[in-house]
């Protein structure tokens, strides 16, 4: 093989590609696995799926993104002023795999992902105030104060977090799967993770009851290229993808271009197809990338990779201007209308930080809330109360002490 | 009463329970066709079938994590570990997920599930299959763990335990599963945190939890018969919710306590006990409250040596003689 990378012009090449492309492999069909690179936006464009997005929709998936973008920013703001605590995981770059991903679920549809969750949040309909106020550990943030940046959960969105254990979430989202089957409803659950999570045994555990039960859970590897500072050929044994480990069980699997939301829309729409119809799960590996380190404490976001990487997303593969200027084309939008959405995303943004700021922190004696769903519900019914006796608090710090 | 097995009388709380609520099923290793490891579930498949019997793969993590998520969206999954032995391959489910979640929510969700299984020694299976996490599990806030000692508890607390909008840890004891003890057949549940007074005393408290209440029991017969003291044993039944109350009377009355479980001693429940009674009674006691447990090693494989690593109603004696 010739280490000569495949360069044509109109092809992704992702940072964790270290296969190398001969000439001779250029002119056969190309394989699943290198599917992702090929896309046309025009193409992809005609698909029913796409086609079927009325310029209000179209519009309403632009914003979204945008409105994604502005809001890392603004916590990264926060961050550096000292606002926000502990781990702040910034989704900048990845934001039409979420949007596209959540624009195609319908009522039965749930969402779980890791604690790279701004996106997801802010995809499923979750109101940037109180996510914000969470991050400030404030008593009107979503989980009052209780989860952080990492832990965010809105059930009435069908949204089931923001879990902080790398892949300890996708035997949930699979459970979420086997729930909708056991209750005969016609809904699926996107399950994420990331490209290093996809080592861990849960995963394959998942994986496993997934293909056995037949569960329609889509299991979506947002595959930024690093997990931290590791690459991907410095953490996963595969042949051609991670997503093809798949086959291993028995399941479905396909590449998806994340700089492209049509694509993200169309790839997913199969999945889904799959998993409302045929109760089968697939696992699709999404080609993303993050624009700033693995957190904002990541000191090194610029030495396990080059800066010219990054500027060479940034200036050519960035999802919202690829967006912009196909919807520009399209004349859904206009330069001048996006200004105004992007304007409007920065307000949001803002004033999401303004109502965190003037909130006020927790009472002390809401640390002892939430833990148990029957101590949080005393009162409520005596039967409940009888069978809930005896101390579970063995510790208050003296906090009721008056 | 009928005379039934703690086996028995296990499964009939999970075959009330299914016939009762259409979102409780049963998950595990051999559960179904197999009819159980350890025979709870025999025949249940047969009654109730593949929806409400499922058989999983020996992937613990994977399928405890997986009835987590089922709960979260309303179903009440009964998951059981072949033995508790193996839940530490399913910690992080368990511990994060399982516990945290409602917490982490900030309340926005409830995990309705149990998970059950034997967790105990004394059958010469070695160090790998003799764990009792009954404290690791109860020092996670989140969580409710349940011991049942006998056939009644175990089945009037299992249905409780499926009740529950928590999640509930149930861990049973497989050398009780072929006992005997009298069960009513009219329904009834009993409360967590609520402690068993299995013998009235005066002279000295003898607590535990598990399979050591009934050896407790039997020590305090013991005592009575060579010793003339009067014990008062009683059997905890929830490991938390812990009753307190109970504890701290009896205290209260016979002013000397020795805890007794067949966990190891290193911040065991015990432990824990005991620091409540010295904080909130340590003007009754007279003497230090002592503490009986398993021999602090890995649990041994020699069949006579397992016996004398778990407390037995002479070692349980001989530590009450020494405040007595
Ligand atoms: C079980 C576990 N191990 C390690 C960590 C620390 N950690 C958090 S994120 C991360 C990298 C994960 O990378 P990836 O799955 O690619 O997701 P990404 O951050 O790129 O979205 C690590 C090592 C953790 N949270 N959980
Ligand atoms: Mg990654």
């Amino acid at each position: 093989m010739s280490g000569e990378k495949y360069t044509t012009s109109n092809r992704f090449i992702h940072p964790n590609d270290h296969r190398t492309v001969t000439a001779k492999k250029k002119s056969k069909t190309i394989n699943k696995a290198e599917r992702w690179q090929d896309v046309d936006v025009h193409e992809l464009a005609q698909l029913e799926i796409n086609q079927r997005l009325s310029t209000d929709e179209k519009v309403r998936l632009y914003t979204d993104m945008v409105r994604i973008r502005r809001f890392e920013g603004r916590s990264l703001r926060s961050y550096q002023a000292g606002k926000i605590g502990g781990f702040l995981h910034l989704y900048e770059g990845q934001e039409a795999v979420a949007v596209g991903t959540i624009s195609l679920l319908g009522a039965d549809d749930h969402v779980i992902t890791a604690y790279r969750v701004h996106g997801h949040a802010i995809a499923v309909g979750m109101d940037p105030k109180p996510m914000m106020a969470e991050m400030y550990g404030k008593y009107t943030g979503c989980a009052k104060g209780k989860g952080g940046s990492m832990h965010m959960f809105a059930p009435d969105k069908n949204f089931w977090g923001g879990h902080g254990i790398v892949g300890g979430q996708i035997p949930l989202g699979t459970g979420l799967a086997f729930a909708l089957k056991y209750q005969g409803k016609k809904g699926c659950c996107l399950a994420y993770m990331g490209d290093g999570a996809i080592n861990q045994g849960a995963v394959h555990e998942a994986y496993n009851l997934a293909a056995l039960w037949n569960l329609p859970v889509i299991f979506i590897i947002e595959n930024n290229a690093y997990s931290m500072g590791t690459s991907q050929e410095r953490s996963s044994a595969f042949p051609d993808c991670l997503a093809q480990r798949a086959e291993a069980y028995g399941m479905e699997w396909d590449t998806v271009n994340g700089n492209i939301l049509y694509d993200v829309r169309a790839k997913t729409y199969e999945a889904i197809k799959r998993a409302h119809d045929e109760s089968r799960p697939t696992v699709l590996e999404i080609f993303t990338y993050r624009y700033r380190g693995h957190s904002v404490a990541d000191a090194n976001a610029e030495k396990y990779r080059s800066k010219d990487e990054i500027i060479d997303y940034k200036d050519n593969k960035d999802p919202i201007t690829l967006l912009r200027k196909q919807f520009i084309e399209e004349g859904v939008l206009t330069e001048e209308q996006a200004k105004e959405i992007d304007k409007a995303a920065n307000e949001e943004a803002n004033e999401a930080a303004e109502f965190a700021e003037k909130s006020p922190f927790p009472p002390a004696e809401s640390i002892l809330d939430d833990s148990y769903w029957s101590s949080d519900n005393k009162g409520q019914d005596p039967e409940i109360d009888e069978l809930n006796q005896g101390r579970f608090v063995f510790e208050d710090g003296g906090i009721f002490d008056k | 009463m009928p005379l039934i097995t703690y086996r028995q009388a296990v499964k009939d709380a999970l075959a009330e329970e299914i016939a009762r609520d259409p979102n409780v099923f049963v998950m595990g290793e051999e559960v179904a066709q197999y009819n159980g490891a350890y025979k709870v579930t025999e025949g249940l498949w047969d009654k109730f079938g593949d929806k409400r019997l499922v058989d999983a793969p020996i992937s613990e993590a994977g399928f405890v994590g997986l009835g987590i998520g089922a709960s979260m969206l309303g179903l009440r999954p009964v998951m059981e570990f072949m033995f508790w032995s193996f839940c530490y391959v399913a910690f992080d489910q368990l511990l994060n997920n399982g516990s945290f979640c409602r917490y982490m929510s900030g309340g926005l969700m409830n995990i309705p599930i149990v998970v059950r299984g034997p967790a105990n020694g004394g059958t010469n299976v070695g160090a790998t299959h003799s764990h009792t996490p009954e404290n690791l599990c109860a020092n996670h806030p989140g969580i409710k763990v349940v011991c049942p000692s006998n056939a009644y508890d175990a089945k009037g607390l299992m249905k409780t335990a499926i009740r529950d909008n928590d999640p509930v840890f149930v861990m049973e004891s497989t050398v009780l599963y072929g006992q005997k003890w009298e069960v009513p057949e009219e329904e009834y549940l009993i409360p967590m945190g609520k402690a068993n007074i299995l013998k009235e005393g005066k002279d000295i408290s003898l607590i535990a939890h598990g399979r050591a209440a009934i050896t407790s029991l039997e020590a305090a017969g013991i005592l009575a018969e060579k010793y003339d003291i009067d014990a008062e044993v009683i059997d905890l039944r929830s490991i938390r919710p812990l009753d307190v109350e109970t504890i701290l009377a009896s205290v209260k009355k016979t002013n000397r306590v020795v805890y007794i479980e067949e966990n190891k001693p290193f911040c065991g429940v015990g432990a824990q006990i005991a620091s409540i009674i010295q904080d909130e009674a340590f003007d009754h006691l007279d003497a230090p409250v002592k503490r009986v447990s398993a021999i602090d090693a890995p649990q041994i494989y020699s069949m006579p040596l397992e016996k004398i690593q778990i407390p037995d109603a002479a070692r349980i004696v001989k530590k009450a003689l020494e405040i007595c």
